[in-house]
């Protein structure tokens, strides 16, 4: 089997089995299924309830239930200006670095794609090159860059290098959904007058919706829960808190409040609330994206 | 960006048949517009952004220097001696490599047993795969954070240990060093186990059931099914989850920023953190871009060597079109 094969066969509707007759090891099976789902859900079942409970109890006894419940953190997190701020922040900067991700993607595929031209094989193998390098090897240098650019602290000091380095995966995704669109369509489209650059917006772009919504929502995930670059572009470019992302705005009540114990938790659940409910719609999306990126 | 596109042969093989005269050659112009127009900005801001900075990393590792004066102090490899010899560094090489290790030998085969027993149809089988992917979408931060207020010192970690009657195995999880990267580990099994399964449980859908069925009418049972039959076929699979695996745990920063910051007494760095400390906690941009091109080499030899020998097969004509 080959790896192309691996997302065709994903979407494949697995024909529906008859009755089977009961045997031991189903129980088995739900029983490690419930051992695995605990052990995954229940350190997030603590953050979010412990932010129901006041400190004395949490001291008292660590791994007890909300009793009685108190909503005192939630509060105070809900309304102050730190939190949507900071939300404000992670959202621009995650739908600034999608949207431009996918522009720069979809039109740089495009030409890979469709184009005949020297020097197409070598653009492509310099996309695909940038797989070997993480964000982590260019971060020092792209610091003292955004600096210079008098980007450091501001939210495009994150949307444009992120966008950057999420290029090669987005290229390698995108060409061959779009390379995939017979090429009759493009000459009947041809024929009824159309420019290339008219096939590219009526019909190849309506197209590979699927191929963007992966790529938008890879690149949407890695800005929304990035640490690394919002660490030396936001705090070290001396950002008030209000300004910060989530992750990092997270990090820092967490040391500045460290003795209110609830109130980080109240923080840290709140935190992840709009990630949760966000990824768990798209899961599939994202497993699928995942395994093309790698795939590449 | 222009100097790098050029004029393409004069046969388009995919559009109108080729005009003559000046009608063609304008619409060799009109190509090389487009060509310029749409590809243009994406290799401008990919190469400002991604190929400068890392050519300037490997620049900068030639000098003492701490970001912001003038760049005149050049001192050759002498970063680069001061790494290799610093036991510190040594130890976050060392780091990188032991979760590497334990990821593939652990995590690996923990995922693969869940996935070999959920793969069948049992009741609220979407709700699992929902819940195990939980971990995953959370940021290293978020679940960082979680687990160092779970695991502090008379935390809800040792209250649990105690009511099972376990107060025996109680430690100072993220403090003593000789166990501080075991946890580190084990918060991100946490983490990524679920991908894995995840990953696993889509690779498995594509293994036919027709497969396991004519081996069990062949007298194969389950355990032979497995070995013989499904596991050979998951290679893939297996393969790239294990390449993701490989390039994260030598990367790793986050979770390790947030839940030891390396410490303590150093024992958990690794080397992205080991090169944060320098480059940004102490101005040490020049010796921390050197600790970046170590860190860039060495990941770079670990995926040509994986690629030549695990993944080969399954990128072969990946790389030059996934389509056919």
């Amino acid at each position: 089997m080959t790896a192309a094969t691996l997302t065709q066969n994903e979407t494949r509707q697995v024909p529906k089995r008859r009755h089977k007759p009961f045997t031991w090891s189903q129980p088995l099976v739900y029983l490690i299924a419930l051992v695995v789902v605990s052990v995954t859900i229940a350190p997030v079942l603590y953050v979010i309830l412990g932010g129901f409970r006041s400190n004395r109890a949490i001291t008292e006894a660590p791994a007890a239930l909300p009793d009685p419940w108190i909503w005192s953190n939630y509060r105070n997190v809900i309304t102050s200006e730190r939190f949507w701020g900071q939300v404000l922040t992670s959202s621009v900067t995650a739908i600034g670095t999608t949207f431009v991700v996918v522009a720069l993607g979809v039109s740089v595929a495009f030409v890979i794609a469709r184009y005949d031209f020297k020097g197409r094989q070598a653009m492509y193998s310099l996309f695909a090159a940038g797989l070997l390098f993480p964000l982590t090897i260019a971060v020092l240098p792209l610091w003292i860059m955004l600096q210079q650019l008098g980007l450091l602290g501001s939210v495009w000091g994150l949307i444009i290098p992120q966008a950057a380095f999420a290029l090669p995966t987005t290229v390698i995704i995108l060409t061959p959904f779009l390379r995939a669109v017979p090429v009759e369509l493009e000459e009947a489209a041809a024929i009824d007058g159309a420019s290339k650059v008219g096939f590219f917006w009526r019909i190849l772009l309506p197209l590979s919706g699927p191929g963007l919504v992966t790529v938008g929502v890879l690149a949407f995930v890695g800005s929304w829960n990035a640490y690394l670059l919002p660490l030396f572009v936001l705090a070290a470019g001396g950002v008030p808190v209000e300004q910060f992302t989530l992750p990092l705005g997270v990090q820092q009540f967490s040391t500045q409040y460290s003795s209110d114990t609830a109130g980080v938790l109240a923080f840290t659940s709140l935190a992840m609330i709009p990630a949760l409910i966000f990824f768990l719609a798209l899961e599939r999306r994202i497993v699928s994206g995942l395994q093309g990126a790698v795939k590449g | 960006m222009s100097s790098q596109i050029e004029a393409g042969p004069a046969v388009e093989t995919a559009g109108p048949a080729p005009a003559q005269g000046p009608a063609r050659s304008r619409s060799r112009i009109r190509k090389r517009i487009e060509i310029a127009a749409f590809a243009g900005p994406a290799l401008l801001v990919y190469v400002t952004f991604v190929f400068v900075p890392v050519v300037l990393a490997a620049y900068y590792s030639f000098f003492n220097w701490n970001g912001i004066g003038p760049l005149n102090r050049f001192i050759g490899i002498e970063n680069y001696t001061r790494a290799l010899s610093d036991p510190v560094f040594h130890n976050a090489i060392k780091n990188n490599f032991v979760i590497v290790g334990l990821s593939l030998l652990i995590q690996g085969p923990l995922a693969l047993a869940i996935a070999l027993l959920l793969n069948r149809r049992i009741r609220g089988r979407g709700v699992v795969r929902l819940l195990i992917f939980v971990p995953y979408v959370l940021s290293e931060v978020i679940a960082g954070l979680a687990w160092r207020l779970i695991l502090q010192p008379h935390g809800p970690f040792d209250s649990l240990l105690e009511r099972l009657g376990l107060e025996g195995l109680r430690q100072q999880w993220l403090a003593d060093p000789k166990v501080a990267l075991w946890v580190v580990f084990g918060v991100l099994t946490w983490k990524y186990l679920g991908l894995a399964i995840i990953l696993l449980l889509a690779g498995l859908q594509g293994v036919p059931d027709e497969l396991m069925e004519a081996a069990a009418i062949d007298g194969a049972n389950w355990w032979q099914i497995q070995t013989r039959v499904t596991i050979p076929l998951l290679g893939p699979t297996i393969r790239i989850w294990a390449f993701l695996s490989i390039i994260g745990s030598l990367q790793l920063f986050d979770m390790v920023w947030i839940l030891t910051q390396g410490g303590p007494l150093n024992s958990t760095h690794t080397m992205a953190s080991y090169m944060v400390l320098y480059g940004l906690n102490r101005s040490q941009v020049g010796y921390g871009s050197a600790v970046a091109v170590i860190l860039f080499v060495i990941s770079l030899t670990v995926a040509l060597l994986y690629q030549r020998f695990a993944l080969r097969r399954d990128l072969a004509g990946a790389l030059t079109s996934r389509t056919t």
